[in-house]
């Protein structure tokens, strides 16, 4: 028999208790990596930001357009490689619960802005060259099950009326940080048809996108775009892409606060939960403690019983906890738009973050019952009655 | 035949709070290599206490304990307990085996303490429950063996690393007459055959007749 075999037996002695402990820790990992999920997943934008990209919005509001003039402009200052522009279409594709970027885009240069965004050569120059074809990212291609050749209809909201896109290509991420689940059609199209049934809003842009040659020149080349344009109709206010992101993450930042502080609060539970077993188990075993002192078992050994025990019990429970979820976070997922969060997975400093909880709950729950054990002297741990 | 267990000048007193309760005072006894000593006298006379001092569980408040040459008043907790790992055995009132563990797993745990093969262990946790007849019994649970079958195991948990002295808590009080009786003779055979030295506290005069000298305490002084 080995020490470890021992430890086993010991935590087994109260199969239900062991039991409802390791169910109680698990799914308190589980909640703990689904809240951490989701928060990673709200910064997934700022992550897979790209330090030699800049984004140019109107000054006032995201919401506002800038002139398409404006391209030629940005292009012409020193340090900009390529300016590529977008905007913003919506509208409805079957389900209007069902949320994805759609987004008119510049034909020409939106994939030299995007390299992370795959596309073989042929699927490039097919797009390039119809102007109602779109390009899908591979997520929402298989979600909607579509494939090239086939035909999107989405019912328009900002930009209203019945919109037929014939897909092009379907592009596939470089980087397990790239949005998969955006719809790219011609920017082209969109102005054409702004321009037969409302000219007001024809030669919009929603943002450019500059991307430029040395990201150390970012903050320099921002100030000259932004002074080019001052004193304008549209005044713009040029930042890096980085900036931008964490701008939208910003605003929902309390929430983000609270479930980083709740995601804390679950392994404090945690250790109430493990830790109130331990206490109990210890304290069922006074006599048994006092009977291996009495056999020489000495500090480190008592420590190791019930140290051991503990961190046996946590890493179950966590191991379960971190099994199942990812089959849970996989179900989540479907009850939420996929683009909603584009990039929705369990990272690995979450299944670090959640082992390392774990163990270090093991061994904190073990503190207490480990110190009653061995401030008992042999003599009183024999006349306790529990 | 030479002193095995020297006990000089021991006093030992507990604190209730503030207040000194006295157990013993002044006992001083000698007990031979190879004797059978019971320990007599009414409950709070201080033998378990006297008991406790010479198998190193307890330290005197004043005074010297020596045993096999040792003096464990002078050691500290971890050097105590292997003391106690390698020189006594211990049998319990109320057998205190570990209810998770099979007699063979009960009998084995002093032996975890040493370096001995895993084979080796076996072949001294057999040998010893074979001595107490309990060959049969190896891996059954505390829980499936009588009480007196118990205290068996635990008396071939005490002998398995072959100690120095066996110390024994009213080793018979919570059995039935015939479970008592036989593990007297067990015990009177340990001592007359494998010449070990027993030191039990007992109030039952049956039990103390086996021994080959009886002492009495009375209100911590030996009488």
């Amino acid at each position: 028999m080995k020490v470890l075999k021992l430890i086993l037996k010991n935590a087994l002695r109260h199969k239900l208790r062991t039991t409802l402990t390791i169910f109680g820790i698990s799914i308190a990992v589980i909640a703990f990596v689904l809240l951490r999920t989701v928060v990673t997943a709200w910064y997934a934008g700022v992550e897979a930001s790209s330090a030699n990209r800049l984004i140019v919005r109107q000054a006032i509001s995201f919401i506002f357009p800038l002139p398409y003039a404006y391209k030629d402009k940005i292009a012409s200052i020193p340090g900009v490689e390529t300016v590529s522009f977008a905007n913003w279409f919506q509208g409805v594709y079957i389900d209007k619960n069902q949320f994805f970027a759609r987004l008119a885009v510049d034909a020409e240069t939106v994939f030299d802005v995007y390299p992370e965004f795959l596309l073989t050569k042929s699927e490039l120059e097919n797009f390039r060259l119809e102007r109602n074809s779109c390009i899908l990212g591979q997520d929402i291609a298989k979600q909607y099950n579509l494939k090239i050749g086939d035909v999107m209809t989405i019912e328009g909201d900002i930009y209203p009326g019945r919109w037929n896109f014939v897909i092009r290509g379907i592009y596939r991420p470089r980087d397990n940080t790239t949005d998969a689940t955006q719809m790219l059609f011609h920017w082209n199209y969109l102005d054409e048809r702004m321009r037969q049934e409302a000219p007001v809003r024809a030669g919009d842009v929603g943002w450019y996108i500059v991307k430029i040659k040395d990201p150390n020149q970012s903050a320099s080349i921002s100030q000259q775009v932004d002074a080019l344009f001052k004193n304008s109709r549209s005044e713009t206010k040029t930042e890096t892409e980085r900036a931008f992101q964490q701008g939208f993450v910003q605003s929902t930042s309390a929430i983000i606060t609270s479930m980083n502080v709740l995601s804390f609060v679950i392994i404090g539970i945690i250790l109430l939960v493990l830790g109130n077993t331990m206490i109990m188990s210890a304290r069922e075993r006074t006599r048994e403690f006092a009977v291996f002192k009495t056999l020489g078992f000495s500090t480190f050994h008592l420590t190791g019983l019930i140290g051991g025990e503990s961190l046996l019990i946590s890493a179950l429970g966590g191991g379960l906890g971190l099994f199942l979820s990812f089959p849970i976070i996989e179900a989540f997922q479907t009850f939420i738009p996929k683009g909603f969060f584009p990039i929705f997975r369990v990272e690995p400093i979450t299944i670090i973050f959640a082992i390392a909880s774990a163990l270090l709950i093991g061994l904190v729950a073990a503190i207490f019952p480990i110190q009653k054990a061995l401030r008992t002297s042999i003599v009183e741990g024999f006349r306790f009655v529990g | 035949m030479s002193s095995i267990i020297n006990i000089q000048n021991v006093s030992k007193s507990y604190w209730r709070d503030s207040l000194e309760i006295p157990v013993l005072n002044d006992i001083t006894i000698n007990v031979q290599e190879g004797d059978f000593l019971a320990l007599m006298g009414p409950s709070g006379s201080g033998k378990t206490t006297l008991l406790n001092l010479i198998a190193g569980i307890d330290k005197p408040t004043k005074g010297t304990v020596i045993v096999a040459d040792t003096d464990i008043s002078k050691l500290g907790e971890s050097a105590l307990a292997k003391w106690r790992a390698n020189s006594v055995g211990f049998i319990f009132q109320f057998y205190n085996l570990i209810p998770v563990l099979t007699a063979f797993e009960n009998v084995e745990l002093p032996l975890l303490l040493t370096k001995l093969s895993k084979e080796r262990r076996k072949k001294q946790v057999e040998t010893a429950l074979s001595l107490v007849g309990l060959g049969d019994r190896m891996y059954h649970y505390p829980k499936q063996l009588s009480g007196g079958q118990e205290q068996r195991v635990a008396i071939a948990r005490a002998i398995v690393t072959d100690p120095v002295i066996l110390v024994a808590d009213e080793p018979t009080g919570d059995l039935d007459r015939n479970s008592a009786s036989e593990i007297l003779i067990l015990m009177e055979r340990l001592n007359n055959e494998f010449k070990k030295t027993i030191i039990m506290v007992t109030h039952d005069p049956h039990a103390a007749e086996k021994a080959k000298q009886i002492r009495h305490l009375e209100k911590g002084d030996l009488v």
